[in-house]
């Protein structure tokens, strides 16, 4: 159950966010909620309807408008992820994501940066918050580092080691992420190639992709991407994930092959995906994330 | 059968042919990664406990458990005997498995007996026991120094605290979930 005040915090941060993006000259878009064929993620379960898919993500439809043309847009919308619940998770949560064409995702993380820095001004807050007993600075340059240095540094080991052993995301929750919790934020970047998701192989170095997530006060506040635009690419990662889903005995959804014709006309552009409920637990300073909803699965 | 998706705190599942319970419980899933399931699991028979995550694919057996109500006899070198006053059947629980709950098995007391298969494995008290008080300093009215509560000694040994005016002899009743003093019993 959340404070009253924890509300009134929420919908200030989430209007301090739409005059930060509407102020740069991004367009809202509102893109539908039940979709046909979801991108086929391993990890990611949609939840089918008599209707169609509700999205996990808007990511296909905005990227459907780059391509029309619309080269800075923005939403922010409810998702659906089935099976995800903790104090970090909700089936149903609130996402930001915002696309911007000739982007790519180092201009991103400095666009996270300023986008917090404004919510903190707007929101009265200062740069500098406890969350969780701990003090965390985002006045000063934030940290980076990538996931390769991490690895090394907090788990001793190669990223590619640990996917050899089959226990990447258990180190990653173990050791990685706590040691992140530093004081500041960090952009934990360039992920492997074989983790690329729906972002594009770094030319000078193609071991790795260009994907970050940002890390605040332990938390994974967002995921972002330079964007893949090669539709062949793309659609060879999709047909793996699919054959990856269907080893694992998950439903397989239609393929999206409009999303795919689209791709080659999109330009080169960055985009990222944003929780926003996260960013909310953030600055009310809630250990749960049930504390800065009006309702969870439990209490309707 | 359980999926990992059902694992939550205070589930009890079966490993092994042991009944276990889920006594911590964290949900993660790290960018675009997998959801992991990290459990603190005790041993509801022998008490040990480990720590593992699990994940989606993994599955569980559910531990069947059964409640008998049953009336506490007596203990005997750390053993605590139990009857079922309906058939008369007898059963035992060791101290570890009875743990607090000592402090207020009194003779003829109705419990709640938990059992796997035909295995006693723990023990539920009555929500309010009323227990005598054995050994109490004695209450010098006006005396404010010792402040507004004293220990004092029950019948089963255990030592609580209680307000200043309860004296050797009383019945007062407690709490058997907090263990705290709730009121003297009037007789």
């Amino acid at each position: 159950m959340p404070e009253k005040s924890s509300l009134f915090l929420r919908a200030k941060i989430i209007q301090s966010i739409r005059l930060f993006f509407i102020n740069r000259g991004y367009l809202e878009v509102e893109t539908p909620v039940v979709i046909p064929a979801p991108a086929p993620e391993t990890n990611i379960d949609a939840i089918k309807t008599d209707i169609g898919f509700l999205q996990t993500s808007p990511e296909l439809c905005m990227k459907r408008l780059l391509a029309r043309g619309y080269s800075k847009i923005f939403q922010i919308c409810k998702c659906f992820r089935d099976g995800e619940r903790g104090h970090l998770h909700l089936p149903e949560f609130t996402m930001l994501e915002w696309y911007t064409a000739g982007a790519d995702y180092f201009d991103l993380m400095k666009e996270c940066e300023d986008m917090i820095k404004h919510v903190l001004n707007e929101t009265g807050m200062g740069q500098v918050i406890d969350y969780q007993g701990k003090s965390i600075d985002f006045s000063k340059e934030w940290d980076k580092i990538t996931v390769r240095e991490a690895f090394k540094k907090f788990a001793g080991k190669t990223p590619e080691e640990t996917i050899e052993s089959d226990d990447f995301d258990e180190i990653m929750v173990s050791d990685v992420e706590p040691a992140l919790n530093n004081g500041r934020p960090v952009f934990l970047y360039n992920y492997l190639s074989s983790q690329a998701a729906l972002s594009r192989i770094n030319k000078d170095d193609p071991s790795v992709s260009e994907r970050f997530e940002l890390y605040a006060g332990g938390l994974e506040l967002a995921n972002a991407f330079s964007e893949l635009t090669d539709s062949e690419e793309q659609k060879k990662r999709f047909l793996e994930e699919a054959q990856n889903r269907k080893k694992a005995g998950k439903i397989s959804y239609p393929f999206p092959d409009k999303f795919i014709n689209d791709l080659e006309h999109m330009p080169p552009s960055a985009g990222i995906a944003f929780g926003v409920d996260r960013l909310v637990m953030l600055l009310t300073n809630s250990s749960s994330i049930d504390e800065v909803v009006t309702f969870t699965p439990e209490t309707l | 059968m359980y999926n990992a998706s059902d694992l939550r705190k205070g589930l009890k599942i079966q490993i092994d042919g042991d009944p276990y319970i889920i006594v911590d419980f964290t949900f993660s899933k790290p960018g675009k990664g997998q959801a992991l399931y990290k459990c603190k699991l005790k041993n509801m028979i022998n008490g040990s406990g480990f720590e593992r995550t699990y994940r989606s694919g993994d599955t569980f057996e559910q531990a069947v458990l059964d409640e008998r109500n049953m009336q506490y006899l007596y203990n005997q070198e750390n053993e605590y005997h139990f009857m079922d006053t309906d058939n008369y059947e007898q059963v035992m629980l060791n101290e570890e498995q009875v743990g607090d709950v000592k402090n207020y098995l009194i003779d003829n007391l109705e419990v709640v007996i938990l059992f796997f298969g035909t295995i006693p494995i723990g023990i539920t008290p009555p929500n309010f026991v009323n227990l005598t008080v054995t050994q109490a300093d004695p209450w010098v009215k006006g005396d404010t120094s010792s402040g507004d509560s004293k220990p004092v000694t029950l019948e089963t040994g255990y030592v609580l605290r209680v307000p200043p005016f309860i004296e050797e002899g009383i019945k007062i009743q407690v709490d058997t979930r907090t263990g705290e003093y709730v009121t003297r019993v009037k007789e």
